[in-house]
């Protein structure tokens, strides 16, 4: 009896570790430049909400979410009945705050509509001289921490078309779009070649109209929402597993002790 | 095969009974199919797999009621059925884990295979059989990681497709033929979507339904590697066997339990698996004009990936070698002829061999997630070398009552490593040839283990009686 | 354990492990099935697509039909005149349901003579009630394929269905029961959202 039970334990520790061992350190590739931990909480509404709002604000202009909805969004921040607010409410709140983008006949797009992005990527493309990437799997393909670091770290560089270099996205294409928000930072000159020298160090020449607690607070509230946005599902995800796990333990208990009582006939 | 003239059974099973093998089919292959009592935990892997396969199955008929084989929609759909379908992203990542969660159980019941010989005493066939399963089970995790169109997709399959470049004379044509373009797109889009759905899981569904025919036939194996048909009772059953129902049935609804548990965990918890499931590079569309910074094809397929890299002799050498580790592993019944079947009674170098050739795939499987950098592409050519050694030190080990052999392939073994290195030497490139002179340790060290310790230690190369019965 | 607690196998106890693990089993097949069978239903995409529609009537000219798409089906605008909606009593007697008594083929603010919240408007969703097709706007009195005694309305060319001007069947005819009328209401006097009941859903 002390042996099948030590068995099963064996049997149901190893994967498990397996699971988290795997599951914990990260496969695919390493980035060059350590990046900060963008600690956000994907079930914090309010933050999600501020998120949206400085997303619709400053970059939905030219980046699309288009394989979001509106509707879908708001539902998920907190913006539904639950919170006292009617579908009417929703929809208005939505048209006047969030839809800035038209379909064909020119009417303005429905709450159920995609997430388009303004200005048309054609015409974004001529204007930056690259394609503008849709921003509705960043989250997953870049990373919570990466989406976090990289819109911290713009900096003055005159030899850039946009005059702004980025230490996460070398000589990337974007302006920096909240530099009102942040101001401006510069390098520190003195560690020329900073891939030798550790981390490069940014330093903020000319401050925006945030300070930088404010500044960090909203791009953790950006890369919070572009996290939800990457896989709405998350949002549900544990919780029906811990249903399922549960369920599981309960249907391992009786079949256990159905085994148990077949088995006695074995010698 | 007769349907009896009057069956067993009443009301509408006893009318269809008298009209198919019912009763028969079950009496043959669940309630009177011996099976040896003493199965552990590696004989669960077989019926785990049969599991997953049926979670493939359910799982990929409703992802194609969403999905769109065309390069313009694919990406798109998949996002479709993430976000808009009801319960769709359940049912992807269902079909996502259980890609990985297919490999992982088959090799388990491969390895479990190798340790107690399941593949003699005319078993050859099923293991022939399990081998040509894993082989379309390749083939159609390879054309499902297509179908998203992400970029690890794109770039996985035209480095794949391209191997067949490498084949003289007909391998422009070849891969020409297969892609129906010259780059990836929408026909070869459509046409592995073709397979993905209808021809191979046609095929995987026959071959383990032949699979298990032949299982059948012959009867199961052991951890004590014993025939329980050569004992039986007066009434012809088999003193070590049980019947499969209701003994083994109770016996496996716990640990597919076990098993779901795991499985759901992935889907709820951790779905992309750290990017060893769902690789990150794969959220972006797919892009013909760039390629990935880091690719690596998904774990399951990266031990054969690091045996294509290691061999470098010319491109179509690495793709030879690269299937070559397959196709070795088709000869085993005939390289391993030793008459003792589970490790329990062989020798020690015996046991070292299989250990360390687990080790060596896993570590083969590591190389293939990891940028090459010099000392993981030496240690890639030797792990490759221990890997392609095993085989030949099975051949060896099939006979332990002359260690003599032993020191003599020793010799020949060691002498094949160091030429190779020899030619492969290059004093100019001073960083591999760093590395070469010191990771020659690992297949001599290999080669030690397993051939000059059983020499020169007797208790090395002991075998041990097999019992007439099985042991509990 | 002896070999004769074999022979005293507890057949209840079995027995109500196999129920109890066939429950429970049960139970979580019909889990895992439910988010399968969940998938089937209209997504995000075709909820959007199925949006309620705004349509202004103003254009609309007396005895003209406007079509609309509305979850993908014909929704039909017509401006009746004094004389047509004056005709509709006369047809009752020859009707299947002239008093719209079938519930479910209109919301309760258009269960009237007129099947419409104002008179003059009506709205109708253009499938026949038979099997499916869209019935054709004959609003001519009394042509010769018609009758003498057409009052004007639509006619399915599939089955040969009639319809009066408000949507009520004709006796005698294959389709069963009237047009339906969608929950629809006027947001201004020019402006009608059709999808939606009045005010909040």
């Amino acid at each position: 009896m002390s042996n099948s039970i030590r068995k099963w334990i064996f049997v149901l520790l190893v994967p498990a570790l397996v699971v988290l061992i795997l599951g914990s350190v990260g496969g695919g590739a390493g980035h060059g430049v350590a990046l900060q931990s963008a600690n956000i909480d994907i079930h914090d509404k309010q933050s999600l909400q501020n998120g949206a709002k400085y997303y619709v604000n400053y970059c939905m202009g030219c980046h699309s979410l288009k394989f979001s909805r509106y509707n879908r969004m708001a539902e998920d921040m907190g913006l539904n009945e639950e919170n006292g607010l009617t579908p009417d409410d929703v929809a208005t709140l939505l048209k006047k705050n969030m839809i800035f983008t038209y379909d064909e006949e020119g009417k303005q797009d429905q709450i159920g509509s995609l997430m388009k992005s303004a200005y048309s990527p054609k015409a974004a493309a001529e204007a930056f001289g690259t394609s503008v990437p849709d921003l509705s799997l960043v989250g997953r393909s870049r990373g919570t921490d990466w989406i976090y670091s990289y819109l911290k770290s713009f900096y003055l560089d005159s030899s850039r078309p946009m005059g702004v270099n980025n230490t996460v996205f070398k000589d990337v294409g974007m302006p920096h779009v909240l530099w009102e928000l942040q101001g401006w930072q510069e390098m520190e000159h003195a560690e020329e070649g900073a891939e030798h020298h550790g981390e490069p160090k940014l330093t903020l020449s000319k401050p925006g109209s945030m300070s930088p607690g404010e500044y960090d607070q909203v791009v953790r509230d950006l890369t919070n929402f572009l996290t939800y946005v990457g896989e709405p599902a998350q949002l549900s995800r544990k919780m029906y597993g811990v249903f399922t796990l549960l369920f599981l333990l309960l249907l391992f208990g009786v079949s256990w002790m159905l085994e148990k009582e077949y088995w006695k006939d074995i010698h | 095969m007769a349907a009896k003239e009057k069956s067993e059974l009443n009301g509408v099973l006893g009318w269809v009974d008298e009209r198919f093998p019912l009763m028969e089919t079950w009496k043959a292959h669940m309630s009177e199919y011996y099976a040896p009592k003493n199965f552990n935990v590696w004989y669960y892997f077989g019926v785990l797999a049969m599991l997953v396969l049926v979670i493939q199955i359910v799982s990929g008929i409703f992802l194609t009621m969403h999905y769109k084989p065309d390069t313009e929609l694919a990406f798109t759909s998949v996002e479709y059925i993430m976000r808009d379908v009801p319960g769709g992203w359940f049912i992807r990542y269902m079909h996502a884990t259980g890609a990985s969660a297919f490999f992982i159980v088959v090799y388990f019941h491969m390895f479990r295979g190798l340790m107690y010989g399941s593949y003699k005493g005319k078993r050859e066939l099923i293991w022939l059989i399990g081998m040509v399963i894993y082989l379309a089970l390749m083939a159609e995790a390879f054309m499902g990681y297509l179908l998203p169109w992400g970029q690890m997709s794109f770039w996985g399959a035209q480095v794949i497709i391209n191997l067949f470049n490498t084949i003289p004379f007909v391998g422009e044509g070849l891969s020409l033929w297969i892609r129906g373009d010259f780059v990836i797109s929408d026909p070869t889009l459509n046409r592995l979507f073709a397979f993905h759905v209808a021809a191979v899981p046609l095929i995987l569904v026959a071959l383990v339904f032949v699979h298990i025919v032949a299982l059948h036939a012959v009867g199961s194996n052991n951890p004590d590697g014993v025939e329980i048909k050569k004992l039986k009772n007066e009434k012809g059953i088999p003193l070590d066997g049980i019947p499969f129902h209701p003994y083994y049935t109770v016996h496996d609804i716990p640990a597919i339990v076990v098993f779901l548990m795991v499985f759901f965990s992935i889907i709820f918890f951790a779905p992309e698996m750290g990017g060893y499931f769902l690789e990150y590079a794969n959220f972006e569309p797919a892009n013909p004009l760039k390629t990935p910074e880091h690719i690596a094809p998904v774990w399951y397929f990266t031990p054969f990936y690091t045996v294509l890299r290691a061999v470098t002799l010319s491109p179509f050498m690495g793709t030879l070698a690269m299937f070559g580790a397959i196709i070795m592993l088709f000869l085993l019944p005939w390289l391993d002829r030793n008459p003792i079947k589970s490790w329990r009674y062989r020798n020690t170098a015996h046991m070292l061999n299989l250990a360390i050739f687990a080790a060596v795939f896993i570590i083969l499987g590591y190389l293939g997630v990891k940028a090459v950098t010099p000392e993981f592409k030496e240690m890639g050519v030797r792990m490759t070398e221990i890997y392609f050694m095993f085989f030949a030190v099975i051949f060896v080990h099939s006979n332990s009552t002359k260690p003599g052999r032993y020191l003599v392939w020793f010799v020949i073994l060691a002498a094949a490593v160091f030429l190779i290195d020899f030619i492969r030497y290059n004093p100019e490139d001073s960083i591999s040839a760093g590395q070469i002179m010191w990771q020659w340790v690992w297949p001599i060290g290999y080669l030690a283990l397993t051939l000059l310790l059983p020499y020169f230690m007797k208790g090395c190369n002991a075998e041990k009686e097999v019992p007439e019965r099985v042991t509990s | 354990m002896s070999d004769s607690d074999s022979n005293t196998v507890d057949k209840k106890r079995r027995r109500m492990l196999i129920g109890a693990t066939a429950a429970v089993g049960a139970v979580g097949t019909a889990g895992f099935a439910a988010p399968l069978l969940i998938s089937w239903m209209p997504s995000a995409r075709a909820k959007a697509a199925g949006a309620p529609v705004e349509v202004n009537i103003s254009k609309i000219e007396p005895g003209q039909l406007v079509r609309v798409i509305w979850r993908g089906k014909p929704v039909w605008f017509i401006r009746r005149s004094e004389e047509t909606l004056a005709n509709l009593p006369s047809n009752n007697s020859l009707l299947a349901d002239p008093d719209s008594s079938v519930e479910a083929q209109q919301p309760s603010y258009a269960k009237n003579l007129n099947r419409s919240i104002k008179p003059e408007v009506l709205v109708l969703i253009g499938i026949c009630t038979h099997l499916g097709c869209s019935p054709t706007y004959r609003p001519e009195l009394a042509p010769a394929d018609m009758g003498p005694d057409w009052k004007g309305g639509f006619y399915c060319p599939c089955h040969g269905s009639r319809f009066d001007m408000a949507g009520r069947v004709f006796k005698n005819v294959p389709a069963p029961t009237n047009l339906v009328v969608p929950p629809y209401y006027f947001k201004t006097d020019d402006i009608v959202l059709v999808g939606q009941d009045g005010g909040a859903a």
